[in-house]
């Protein structure tokens, strides 16, 4: 039943230090949208570093499809925080092309599929230009393209739109929710934005506060698509979700008085 | 670019005048100067210096030095950028090399000079090395920073696309450090003019370096001023080929990881 199992998984880095996640467990359905929200350094992060296969947990097993995770895999695509995964001495197209080149496909089919990506997330006209030439939100654009291009089954989104202008997230949003219906790749996203976790999500996770972190609670988002953002159903989910992780915030902030 | 014409035009006006001022007050010193021997006028040092073009010997001796930077730069170039990858991507490596790398960088080629003429003798062989040895640890190190300061993202993001080691370092590695291994070679290019001449000075007839120091054998210190001028000059057109070229070709990494000087 479930596409991808995290079982028990506790997380350190390095030998000795301390237990950032503690007994994580999360089961993902093939095709949903799952937002993971939490506390900031909650281990959000390393969690999908670990599915992604850039960290290995000191205990607990990833399956994807039944399978263990031994390593990234062009199955399992990251969209980072940072557009600084980009390759500045190539143009967006060339970007865009990057997986394709590494898989070894030739030249003029890399093209239109690249440029076909392109197309898909807007950026049509923009195929010449380099990533210092593009705004924030062209730049994750095109790394939105990247991932898509190679139709891998699942997208691992980390707080992809966090550094971007409230305007620009919106209409990115708004996208990525047009894009995700049609693709139907079972998508991993992080934020600590209620907003954009009600508006885009099937499922929201909250996380625990760390150190020791875990999963508190997943909320269903039974909301009809296309989404709008202003109905009262949306309000109420939003002071749900605040509330669960309200409390978790709070912890974080009690622990740091004590410290001072 | 509102007024970047006119402001580029305004710095020109600037040097100008500021050269024209120096070289009045020089002209006007020299005169009154109570041995004119020693401090020859700027006429003076540009009549002798077309004095020497006309038969040919400057020509000769500019050519030298410049053949001698050319070969020695590009081979100290090319060693500093392979030994720069490797010790970057290997840590092995690395440990093998670095102190010798942080040890010989503080040793100028002067020092070698004596050893290098005892091994080498004095002709060619001996004045390339010591310019490729003036070049290859600066490239070195800023390669091998380059190498190191590969930002995480490019290398996770090419490992989610499935790349092999291989095609990580050749499609991510190198051209993530050109930019460094370009500051490396600015700079080593400056190091090569200041060598050639004491290298010129201990074993050559031949060169600027020779040209300056034999000025005092003649006594004609007019020679030392023209071969000083030309050394400059060419140290100013060199490194604005070395940048012309360096941006029309390689722009593309040219700020690729926000390149950064490291001496």
């Amino acid at each position: 039943m479930a596409y991808i199992t995290f079982r028990g998984i506790d997380f350190r880095y390095g030998p000795k230090g301390p237990l950032t996640i503690r007994g994580f467990d999360l089961e993902l359905r093939r095709g949903e949208f799952f937002m993971l929200v939490g506390p900031s350094g909650c281990g959000k992060t390393t969690v999908l570093n670990i599915l992604a296969g850039f960290e290995a947990p000191t205990a607990g097993e990833v399956f994807v499809d039944g399978t263990p995770v031994p390593g990234p895999r062009r199955d399992r695509i990251v969209i980072f925080q940072e557009p600084d995964s980009l390759y500045p001495w190539l143009t967006a197209l060339e970007n865009v092309e990057f997986p394709l080149r590494v898989l070894g496909v030739g030249r003029s089919e890399r093209r239109a599929r690249a440029g076909e990506a392109l197309r898909l997330v807007g950026l049509r006209g923009h195929e010449t230009k380099h990533p210092g030439q593009l705004s924030g939100g062209m730049k994750q654009r095109v790394q939105i393209a990247r991932a898509l291009v190679l139709d891998a089954p699942i997208i691992l989104m980390d707080e992809p739109f966090g550094a971007l202008d409230a305007q620009t997230r919106i209409i990115l949003q708004d996208e990525l929710a047009q894009i995700a219906v049609r693709t139907r790749q079972t998508i991993l996203f992080i934020t600590h934005d209620i907003h954009e976790a009600i508006f885009l999500a099937d499922r929201i996770g909250v996380m625990t506060a760390g150190p020791e972190s875990a999963l508190k609670k997943v909320v269903e988002v039974e909301l009809p698509r296309p989404r709008t953002r202003g109905s009262a159903a949306f309000g109420e989910l939003y002071e749900h979700v605040h509330q669960i992780l309200s409390e978790e915030v709070r912890r974080v902030l009690r622990r740091e008085d004590s410290l001072l | 670019m509102i007024g970047g014409k006119r402001s580029a035009g305004l710095r020109g006006l600037g040097y100008a005048v500021s050269i024209l001022v120096v070289l009045g007050l020089w002209q006007y010193l020299s005169r009154r100067a109570i041995i004119p021997l020693l401090f020859p006028s700027p006429l003076s040092t540009l009549h002798v210096g077309l004095e020497l073009a006309r038969k040919g010997q400057l020509q000769a001796d500019l050519w030298a030095s410049l053949g001698r930077i050319l070969a020695g730069f590009t081979l100290g170039s090319a060693v500093g950028v392979a030994a720069g990858i490797l010790m970057g991507a290997s840590r092995r490596v690395r440990l093998l090399l670095e102190p010798y790398l942080h040890f010989l960088r503080f040793l100028p080629a002067l020092a070698w000079i004596p050893a290098v003429m005892l091994w080498l003798g004095t002709g060619e062989g001996a004045k390339i090395a010591l310019l490729a040895y003036t070049t290859v640890f600066i490239v070195a190190l800023n390669t091998m920073v380059g190498v190191a300061r590969v930002p995480r993202n490019q290398v996770r993001a090419a490992r989610s696309f499935g790349a092999a080691r291989r095609q990580i370092f050749f499609l991510v590695t190198i051209p993530a450090t050109v930019a460094y291994m370009l500051t490396g070679m600015r700079l080593a290019m400056g190091n090569c003019f200041m060598t050639v001449v004491a290298a010129e000075l201990v074993a050559s007839d031949s060169g600027l370096g020779y040209l300056i120091f034999s000025s005092r054998q003649w006594m004609q210190t007019e020679l030392a001023f023209v071969g000083i001028f030309l050394l400059g000059f060419l140290g100013l057109i060199a490194d604005h080929m070395f940048r012309m070229t360096s941006t029309r070709l390689l722009w593309r990494y040219e700020g690729a990881s926000g390149s950064r000087t490291t001496r």
